[in-house]
């Protein structure tokens, strides 16, 4: 599908169900019919004090610090100080760190 | 190796700078600091003399440099705001700050460049700029990748008479938005397929969804000195990138070192808790800011890995264990859409 403003291809996502498309270019989204509704009412279950907490968002479990889901399996979900960091650690940062 | 032509005109440049600022120089020998085809960085006592990129103009370059001149507890400021010719190449001059010690991860200043940052950030741009060049830069190493490894396939394989074809096809990908082919090395086409998961503004193909915010545009470690050197407090350096843009691009790398495990997560939470705090504006202030980091954060891991594997088949070597943990991150975001954007102006 193409953006009726700038025609650059739409990308559909899922959240909470609801299949969003946003635009490639400019970001803007399109909803169809029923799905501004559908999300005010996922909004107001997030705001609603008693009722069972909201699931997190799909990708990132609560865990933090957060981490995209393309990063490296060690990448966020433990701490900083096992042997992996250690090592690499050394070994990426004048390596990678400090260049372009 | 061929000695650059231009380091000795540099180096003349950076003493007689050097000496103008001072009666009494101590006159030790004339260092240079960087010598790559993007750009020649000399020092000669407190003084540097920086040779910028070939194709940089003065009308690319002197909004940037006017923009450190006024805002010089953000950025290092020039000696002078106008750069000079040398030899067809601007050079600019500047004060020496010191650096961040390689040697001493423990040291790096995570949260003064998060801070530095975010208070760029919510400076408005005290001239007209130009477009932040970040994404210009991914695109760029993407291209010269393509270039790279479509000549070593072609050289490679010329003698099984599939040179023609395979020429054929990687001039189709760089012409159309097709997936790349498959015919180039996996690393290639893992990076390659990465890159094509981004919006068009990432690829510089489209005007960024952001044209007011100041952002760096190329933040590393190696972007921080201390002016007055060795202890006064931590500057931004290198204007040539610097622009109006997506802030997130300058939280990108350090946001992408930590998604490909080179950055332990508690210097990654030093960094973004610092940004927050000084209200930097690329990110909510609370919550999950990966919806904001992730097309940044895979646009320099593309670049980075892109880069890599140039400089591999340049050399004619493998890729090594950091290098190859940026190409598994390209081959894992490839099946995985970026996230939704959010917050940015229509």
């Amino acid at each position: 599908m193409q953006c009726p403003k700038c025609h650059a291809p739409m990308h559909t996502y899922n959240r909470n169900g609801v299949q969003i498309e946003q635009c490639s270019g400019c970001r803007g989204i399109f909803l169809d019919y029923g799905e501004l509704e559908s999300l005010t009412r996922l909004e107001s279950q997030w705001s609603q004090p008693a009722p069972p907490p909201p699931a997190a968002p799909q990708a990132y479990p609560a865990a933090a610090p957060q981490a995209p889901a393309w990063g490296a399996p060690h990448g966020g979900h433990h701490g900083g100080h096992g042997g992996h960091y250690g090592h690499k650690r050394h070994k990426s940062f004048g390596h990678m760190l400090f260049s372009s | 190796m061929t000695p650059n032509p231009l380091l000795p005109h540099l180096t003349a440049q950076a003493k007689a700078a050097a000496h103008s600022r001072t009666t009494a120089c101590p006159c030790g020998a004339t260092v240079t600091l960087a010598d790559r085809p993007d750009a020649t960085v000399v020092r000669h006592a407190d003084t540097v003399a920086k040779a910028h990129a070939p194709d940089i103009t003065p009308s690319d370059l002197t909004p940037r440099l006017t923009t450190a001149t006024h805002l010089p507890d953000l950025l290092l400021p020039p000696l002078s705001p106008t750069p000079v010719d040398l030899h067809g190449r601007l050079v600019t001059f500047w004060p020496y700050g010191t650096p961040v010690d390689p040697e001493d991860p423990d040291a790096a200043p995570w949260e003064e460049a998060a801070t530095l940052l975010a208070r760029l950030h919510r400076t408005p741009a005290p001239t007209p700029l130009p477009a932040m060049r970040g994404p210009a830069k991914a695109a760029l190493a993407v291209a010269r990748l393509r270039a790279a490894a479509g000549a070593a396939q072609t050289s490679g394989t010329d003698h099984l008479t599939a040179g023609t074809d395979q020429t054929a096809a990687t001039d189709q990908t760089a012409a159309t938005d097709l997936p790349p082919a498959t015919d180039l090395p996996p690393d290639t086409t893992a990076v390659l397929r990465a890159w094509h998961t981004l919006p068009a503004w990432a690829r510089a193909e489209a005007p960024q969804p952001d044209s007011t915010t100041l952002c760096h545009g190329d933040l590393h470690l190696g972007q921080l000195v201390r002016h007055p050197a060795p202890d006064g407090p931590w500057l931004l350096i290198d204007v040539d990138d610097l622009g109006v843009g997506v802030p997130a691009w300058d939280l990108g790398r350090p946001a992408a070192w930590y998604a490909c495990g080179l950055l332990p997560p508690d210097e990654w939470d030093r960094f973004l808790a610092a940004y927050r705090a000084a209200g930097g504006p690329a990110v909510p202030a609370h919550g999950d800011p990966w919806p904001a980091l992730d097309v940044p954060a895979r646009a320099l891991t593309v670049q980075t890995a892109a880069r890599a594997i140039t400089k591999a088949l340049a050399e004619g070597r493998l890729l090594d264990e950091v290098e190859q943990s940026l190409v598994d991150a390209c081959d894992r975001m490839a099946s995985l859409p970026p996230e939704l954007t959010q917050g940015y102006a229509k």
